[in-house]
């Protein structure tokens, strides 16, 4: 297993510095001047080759990379282009957060869910609960998160008036956090909780087929023995792999869910980003993005093998 | 007798399946008992309901499935009436069922000791440090090490190993009924032998009773006590096993046994077979099943099913006509056809040699490469000789893991050598199948083990064979001549010419083999390779497909390399016989020469293994220690040594053993001089017969 863990962490550092590559030599493709860009339409033709010359624009571009990697390890992420110029790190940290919490908050919603309704669904394939599963998960898929996100505010923030509709907030208060976080969650749940059941829900049928859960019964195991200890820990593993990669989806894929609630997360400042083209900030935070997805696609190898020793002891 | 109490007892079961929303009955109107110590075999070709009977007898039926009349008694104490939370008390602790194949009944993701306590603790209603009790468990089903083995997960285990763990998962509660689903079927001959071995002591010294299910003749033959015969979900016959294999009285059992092909026989007999296939559930007859297949079948049969009669103490029978048979006066089974005469005879000119032939399967992953460890390689085939002589069977056997089959797709071209020269019709034939020329291709077929995967399905069998034929003519051939060529084809196979319309789904599996021959022989190959035609069919389909390729080599004049595992059938079928253990060739002779004295140590144990269907015939047991070496370790010196009945010391531990020459062409790769093995092996043999 310590070969298998050190092996996963070396070609995680590889699939890194690819993707770092990727991601500098993508951002450099970006049209227009840095230099005019921060300094506008009306700069001097002199300050404007002493800030690229101050920016190291001149330095041929492998440099350029290498010093932006190295910069990027040691955690000197320089400063945005935006207004005030601000320093790149705290305000990737910042938004950051706000995306991990709105991430754990909406898996904590939608794996337990997601698990026990595919579990009910494949324990009974064509019975009423799969039935109901399969066409609420089928039509919720097929809806863009800002139907979903608009319907809910709909419902419980202007109809009921029970929950507010933008979730951006300052406040440390558990209670007002949880509430104003709900209706994202809840909108990111409903997109992931069909592809959870689903795959699910596959898993089971597929297990409960197998040979060894007859021979479980034939044991005179008790049924939820069975399900629970030899059925349920086989069917999960591709659900795990669903699982990671809509951890990486929460934190760098959910522009709309956050433009929808008003919510500062990494999907909006990537957005941000583009738009003032501010390509160290673009840079940061892509690679933020890469970072995470490739330790979520990590541990869900890690778990996928803990509960498999057929890869495990390989 | 009747005072003794059986174990199992069921009256007039009957098993129903719902299929499309009406119900159909499977399994009809069981009566039989199994006594303590008392092993019962249940055979019967797929389809008969034996499995199901099986099953039955647990109380244990698919969804669809129901028990519509009858009674199950264990103990006395009627299973049928009992829900299924109240079999779960029952199941695992007083009937254990050891299954068919024991990779997929075991969970792959706990440990082998786990699977085994979690019965017992279930059980015994403990949470007890069960790991003693499990590790003594498994010595006792012949584990060696069984601290080490109950750590390990049901993947880490070669198949043999796999089986002993079933069996230990099932004795564990001390069950007084064992449930043995063709617990060998999947296993080597020689690791057969071993767990056959061991079922027959644990089930006495469990002072248990056994109900064995298989299609293998030959295993109820060497194991059972008593046996019964099932066709179409019915009891044809039953009776004690010398009682039924030496008097078989019902045509069903009396052709099934004719239909196995015996070593001894000469090449030109024809085998018995039955016509016909068994009926599917939806379209049983309304009399007698089996009367449509039956040689002697009367219009009372037709029209009135017969019933379960007992002949005389033990032996009941289900058929109008057993009082006519067991007094001689009409015999059960199908006249023989005649002899089956080949205008040429085997020639001893080679039509295909293959010399020095190696192939290794590099294992070595990127992460191997960049970290420069060991190379891994599997060896498997490493310096293989072949010939084959023109309009002869060359037979090659093996355990599996010899090489066999890897050397077999290496002279068709689905493998490509490492190394070694081969040559057909004494034209120099490429390893590599792209450098092969047209006309070699046409000259070398192959037939697949399993029919169900070699046709396309969305294929017609008259497309099939069209398609070869046009992609093996030599000359741009019309429409018309393919369509002639394809009716001849199926003609020489004995189907009729409306099989060309019909798709492979529409096919029983021997019809399905017989297309597959069919397209073998669509060019008029001078050499067909046939990896185990005929272990994915039933016995009576067998014998079939076995009369069938001799018709043809006869006709066509075609060599035929056969490759299986089923010694049986290649001694039936094969002229010569090479035998292949871990790559290499360690015996080639005539057929007669490799199955006598003197013989490869191999050889004899291979032999030894047979599962004879004859209960009184007692031969020498020869038992091979473990199983055969992983072909990325192969042992130094005799690759044999580490397993071999007949070890000399150190020599074959270091030196390669030289080929020795029995005369007649018939070659042993041993250290053990002809004159020394034909002494130990004939001396042995007269001391245990």
């Amino acid at each position: 297993m310590a070969r298998f863990i050190l092996r996963r962490l070396l070609l995680l550092l590889v699939t890194l510095f690819v993707t770092s590559m990727i991601v500098f030599a993508l951002t450099q493709l970006l049209p227009g001047d840095v230099a005019r860009l921060i300094l506008g339409r009306e700069a001097g033709e002199q300050a404007l080759i002493n800030l690229r010359a101050e920016l190291g624009l001149n330095d041929p571009i492998p440099v350029q990379y290498i010093k932006w990697l190295s910069g990027f390890i040691v955690g000197d992420w320089g400063v945005a282009f935006g207004p005030g110029r601000p320093e790149i790190l705290p305000l990737v940290a910042e938004r950051l957060g706000n995306s991990l919490r709105l991430a754990f908050f909406a898996l904590a919603l939608s794996i337990p869910l997601g698990i026990l309704l595919g579990l009910a669904a494949g324990l009974k394939p064509g019975g009423i609960i799969d039935g109901i599963v399969s066409i609420f998960s089928l039509s919720v898929v097929g809806l863009p998160e800002f139907v979903t996100g608009l319907v809910l505010i709909n419902i419980f923030a202007i109809q009921l008036d029970i929950l507010p509709a933008s979730a951006s907030t300052t406040e440390a208060n558990l209670i007002e956090w949880i509430r104003r976080l709900l209706l994202p969650a809840i909108t990111a749940t409903l997109v992931l909780l069909g592809y959870i059941a689903r795959m699910t829900r596959a898993g089971v049928i597929d297990e409960m087929r197998k040979p060894y859960v007859r021979m479980a019964t034939l044991k005179g195991l008790p049924r939820r023995t069975i399900i629970f200890k030899h059925v349920l820990r086989n069917a999960l593993l591709p659900t795990i792999t669903i699982i990671a990669i809509s951890f990486g989806w929460l934190i760098g894929g959910i522009v709309i869910i956050e433009s929808v609630f008003s919510y500062n997360g990494i999907g909006r400042l990537i957005i941000d980003a583009v738009g003032r083209k501010d390509i160290p900030l673009l840079q940061a935070v892509v690679m933020v993005v890469v970072v995470f997805y490739a330790l979520a696609s990590l541990v869900a190898d890690l778990l996928y093998a803990a509960l498999n020793p057929r890869i495990r002891l390989e | 007798m009747s005072d003794i109490q059986p174990v199992i007892a069921a009256h007039n079961l009957s098993v129903d399946y719902r299929l499309n929303k009406v119900w159909l009955n499977a399994v009809r109107d069981i009566t039989l008992h199994i006594n303590p110590l008392q092993i019962h075999g249940l055979v019967g070709e797929s389809g008969s309901g034996k499995s199901t009977l099986a099953l039955a007898l647990m109380n244990y039926l698919a969804a669809n499935g129901r028990i519509s009349s009858g009674e199950v008694l264990l103990e006395g104490d009627d299973l049928t009436q009992k829900s299924v939370n109240e079999m779960r008390q029952i199941w695992g602790s007083k009937i254990s069922l050891v299954p068919q194949d024991a990779l997929s009944s075991l969970n792959p993701s706990y440990t082998i000791g786990n699977q085994i306590a979690e019965v017992f603790q279930h059980h015994a209603k403990t949470r007890i440090n069960t790991r003693q009790l499990v590790i003594d468990m498994l010595r006792r089903v012949g584990i060696a090490d069984p601290e080490v083995v109950a750590q390990r997960y049901p993947h880490q285990l070669s198949g043999g190993m796999q089986q002993r763990v079933t069996i230990a998962m099932a004795l564990i509660t001390q069950p007084r009924l064992l449930v043995l689903d063709e617990p060998t079927t999947a296993l080597d001959v020689t690791t057969q032998a071993v767990i056959l071995d061991l079922f027959r002591d644990l089930i006495r010294d469990h002072n248990a009773a056994g109900l064995y299910v298989s299609h293998d003749l030959g295993v109820v033959a060497q194991l059972c006590d008593d046996v019964t015969v099932m066709y179409a979900g019915e009891i044809m016959e039953s009776a004690s096993v010398e009682t039924l294999f030496k008097r078989p009285t019902h045509p069903y059992t009396a052709g099934l046994l004719a239909s196995l092909p015996k070593p001894t026989q000469d090449t030109e007999t024809r085998l018995p077979t039955m016509p016909g296939v068994q009926p599917s559930l939806a379209d049983r007859p309304a009399g007698c099943v089996f009367a449509p297949r039956c040689p002697i079948a009367l219009q009372l049969c037709a029209d009135q099913k017969p019933a379960l009669e007992i002949m005389r103490d033990g032996h009941t029978i289900r058929c109008h006509r057993w009082r006519e048979i067991d007094a001689g006066e009409i015999s059960p089974l199908h006249d023989i056809d005649e002899k089956i005469t080949s205008e040429r005879p085997p020639d001893i000119d080679y039509i295909m040699t293959a010399e020095g032939m190696h192939k290794y399967f590099d294992e070595n992953t990127l992460w191997d490469r960049i970290t420069r460890r060991k190379d891994r390689y599997v060896h498997a085939v490493d310096d293989a000789d072949l010939r084959i002589r023109a309009r002869s069977t060359l037979g090659l056997v093996g355990e599996s893991g010899s090489g066999k089959t890897t050397l077999a797709r290496i002279i068709v071209g689905l493998e490509t050598a490492d190394s070694g020269k081969m040559h057909l019709l004494e034209k120099s034939l490429a390893n590599h199948l792209s450098a092969r020329s047209r006309d070699l291709l046409r000259e070398l077929q192959m037939v697949f083990q399993n029919p169900n995967d070699t046709l396309n399905p969305y294929h017609t069998v008259g497309q099939a064979l069209a398609r070869t034929i046009r992609r093996l003519s030599d000359k741009p051939i019309s429409k018309q001549q393919v369509q002639e060529r394809v009716i001849d084809l199926l003609k020489s196979v004995r189907l009729s010419a409306d099989y060309a319309d019909r798709y492979p789904e529409e096919l029983s599996g021997g019809e399905k083999q017989r297309v597959a021959i069919a397209r073998a022989f669509a060019a008029n190959p001078a050499l067909v390779v046939a990896d185990e035609p005929t272990s994915a069919l039933d016995v009576s389909v067998q014998a079939v497909i076995l009369n069938l390729l001799k018709d043809l080599r006869a006709q066509e004049g075609a060599s035929y390399l056969l490759i299986s595992h089923d010694l049986a059938a290649v001694a039936y079928l094969a002229d010569w016989i090479a035998v292949m253990y871990l790559g290499q060739i360690v015996e080639v002779g005539d057929t007669e020469d490799v199955y006598d004295a003197p013989s490869h140590p191999y050889t004899e144990a291979l032999v030894s293994a047979i599962p004879e269907p004859d209960p009184t015939l007692k031969r020498k047991q020869i038992r091979l220690d473990g199983d055969i070496p992983s072909a990325r370790n192969i042992p130094p010196g005799c690759r044999f040594h580490t397993r071999c009945p007949r070890y000399l010391g150190d020599i074959c531990k270091t030196k390669a053993p030289p080929w020795r020459d029995a005369g007649d062409g018939h070659l042993i790769r041993c250290h053990i001089e002809i004159d020394e093995l034909i002494r130990l092996q004939s001396a042995e043999e007269a001391g245990t017969v």
